[in-house]
């Protein structure tokens, strides 16, 4: 297990980066504590399977140190850093058992046999494999396959990190929820640095105790699951976490209020910005409040989800979503109070610091 | 669940039955048909049983032809197969490399097999062929019309330049299809580059593998044109196979009884081997 420092890393695939936008993978500086679950968040195409394979030595970044505990791999090969990665597709070696499996990489480092018994029957243990110790490893269900990758990692008591490069996207629904609870309470128990890459932002929010969002080839924000519904660094988190998505009205600041069309609404303090800034109001539907006060909007649309209610409307000429409980009613004549805590203000799409 | 049966689909298969019916199945018939007669010409036919059978079986030249036959194929594969997975281990992934090597593997086998033979009969000429000349030349006494072992030598170097392509393409076309992320895995897994062979690359392979075995045993089995060529089964009989020695007595000699009946022998020889080596290397599958 190991404390991963990240040290001022980026990564181009072509050879000759000169501009920004040449970088799949821009500036990164920062430091994972041990034992930390980590979900690297984004859409396809953020960066965010570069970064992993950066941390698992399958790609040595373009500039920039990678540290385990202090001590510098970036030029050590994958096999020499001590980690276990799971993949999409779960990787097992169909002509094994499920025992030999899981004594493979143990095998190959030439740990003695009585010691790998040992171990290959607790981790059986802790993936609930054990009655399927000596089945061929071929005829097993996605889950128990994936199961196995994890297990292949676990084995090795040393083992740095455990990397998730998007493990769960050929298991069944039914199935992703159980074994996200198994993976979870592994880390509990063990106590393990796990790094888990999704896009499925349940996933990322459920697994992890810091989620690191990435948009653009850029982290946008490492924040705790609550800290990215309150305070969104980036417009996008706002946008991608949350269902729906953050609220962003194109707004203008005075003093400690902001204007939207012809409506002011009240702030809790006046944030100052670069005067060409581009600001815009964010706030979450959970924090529109619906009812006979307030500011004037047009309701267009209700959908029902269950035990909640989206309405979609129109404010100021604006999109603006907000979510009601079941039983509330919509006034004829509907207006919106905006809770002054649930707001953030944002300057070329960075939330301002010292507004909401 | 109840799928819904379609009979009309026969009438699809049909045309190709009768296809088949008519270039394979009618000519078979005819084997038989004479295998179990004797014909003077005009037409004439006389019942003979299975004596043509009897005198095939007992006969030592087509046993020696037999013998020559599976020594062949034993070493053709021999080699063909362990030098076609070596080849396809080596051969490039991405690039321009993949297109080159792709043609130049897939040349030998665009060559009609009479040409392949000629090629090598004039390459291993002691006079004029680049080959023998030179071996000549370094001090080899070698002359495949007249030494034995060279000219099963020449024969078994032509049948691995011509064939051996085809083992590395098919092995190719498997060892492509394994996802990056085994190669990465067996690495996180400190595997060894023999260990990613035996449990990645090879089981990977193993239905390819199992195609080009039974394609290159079938083929070599049924060897007739290039050695043909290149040696006319000489010298002596060293270099006659069962489909040259059954050329001989059917066209040569027109003993179209005695004939029929080894093609017969034949025919059961290869399907035998055949289903022996599929279930073998299939049964493997089954096993849990």
């Amino acid at each position: 297990m190991a404390r991963i420092t990240l040290d001022h890393i980026r990564h181009a695939y072509g050879p000759k980066p000169s501009a920004e936008k040449d970088y799949a993978l821009k500036e990164v500086h920062h430091q994972w504590e041990d034992g930390g679950a980590y979900a690297l968040l984004g859409p396809s195409g953020c960066g965010k399977t570069t970064l992993l394979n950066i941390i698992s030595g399958l790609l040595t970044p373009s500039e920039g140190r990678i540290l385990f505990d202090g001590r510098d791999v970036t030029r050590l090969p994958t096999e020499s850093r001590n980690i276990a990665q799971v993949f999409q597709f779960p990787v097992i070696y169909d002509t094994m058992t499920v025992y030999d499996n899981l004594a493979f990489p143990l095998r190959n480092r030439k740990v003695p046999e009585a010691e790998v018994d040992r171990r290959v029957r607790e981790t059986l243990a802790m993936i609930d494999l054990v009655d399927w110790a000596d089945r061929k490893a071929r005829g097993l269900t996605a889950d128990q396959k994936q199961k196995i990758s994890l297990g292949r990692g676990l084995v090795r008591s040393d083992v740095n990190a455990i990397l998730f490069d998007e493990p769960l996207t050929v298991i069944d629904p039914h199935m992703k929820w159980i074994l996200r609870s198994q993976l979870k309470r592994l880390h509990q128990t063990f106590g393990h640095t796990m790094v888990y890459v999704t896009h499925d932002q349940t996933e990322a929010l459920t697994f992890a105790e810091k989620v690191v969002v990435m948009y653009e080839g850029e982290i946008v924000q490492i924040g705790t699951p609550v800290e990215l519904f309150e305070k969104p660094r980036h417009t996008f988190v706002g946008y991608f976490i949350g269902s729906p998505g953050m609220n962003l009205l194109p707004a203008e600041l005075s003093g400690a209020s902001a204007t939207v069309g012809r409506q002011t609404i009240p702030l809790s303090s006046g944030p100052t910005v670069v005067p060409e800034a581009r600001v815009e109001l964010g706030i979450r539907p959970e924090y529109v409040r619906i009812g006979r006060e307030g500011l004037p909007i047009q309701v267009t649309k209700v959908e029902d989800v269950g035990r909640q209610k989206i309405v979609r409307a129109l404010f100021e000429g604006v999109p603006l979503a907000a979510i009601i409980s079941e039983d509330q009613e919509i006034p004829a004549d509907p207006r919106v109070v905006f809770e002054p805590h649930g707001i953030n203000i944002y300057a070329d799409s960075w939330r301002v610091e010292a507004g909401g | 669940m109840d799928k819904p049966w379609n009979n009309k689909a026969w009438f699809l298969v049909l045309p190709v039955l009768l296809l088949v019916a008519f270039s394979a199945i009618v000519p078979l018939m005819t084997v038989v048909n004479y295998s179990v007669q004797d014909t003077f010409g005009n037409n004439e036919f006389f019942w003979a049983g299975t004596d043509w059978f009897r005198d095939i079986l007992h006969s030592g030249r087509f046993w020696d032809a037999l013998g020559r036959n599976l020594i062949f194929s034993f070493v053709v594969l021999a080699i063909q197969i362990p030098l076609g997975i070596f080849i396809a281990l080596n051969m490039p992934k991405h690039g321009i490399g993949v297109p080159v090597c792709l043609v130049l593997m897939a040349l030998p086998l665009l060559i009609p097999w009479n040409v392949v033979g000629t090629i090598w009969q004039v390459f291993g000429r002691v006079d004029i062929g680049f080959l023998g000349h030179y071996l000549r030349v370094l001090g080899v006494d070698y002359n495949y019309t007249q030494d034995p072992v060279d000219a099963w030598a020449t024969v078994i170097i032509m049948d691995v330049w011509h064939w051996t392509s085809l083992v590395v393409l098919l092995c190719y076309a498997g060892l492509v299809s394994i996802p990056d992320a085994y190669y990465q895995a067996a690495k996180i897994d400190g595997a060894s580059r023999w260990s990613v062979f035996r449990y990645i690359q090879l089981p990977k392979m193993k239905r390819v593998l199992l195609i080009a075995v039974l394609l290159r045993f079938m083929d070599s089995f049924m060897i007739y044109t290039e050695p043909f060529v290149v040696t006319g089964g000489g010298p002596g009989n060293s270099t006659t196979f069962l489909s040259i020695d059954l050329v001989k007595m059917a066209v040569g000699q027109f003993d179209l009884g005695p004939a029929a009946a080894m093609s017969i022998i034949y025919f059961l020889i290869i399907l035998l081997l055949s289903w022996v080596f599929y279930t073998v290397m299939t049964s493997h599958d089954t096993q849990r």
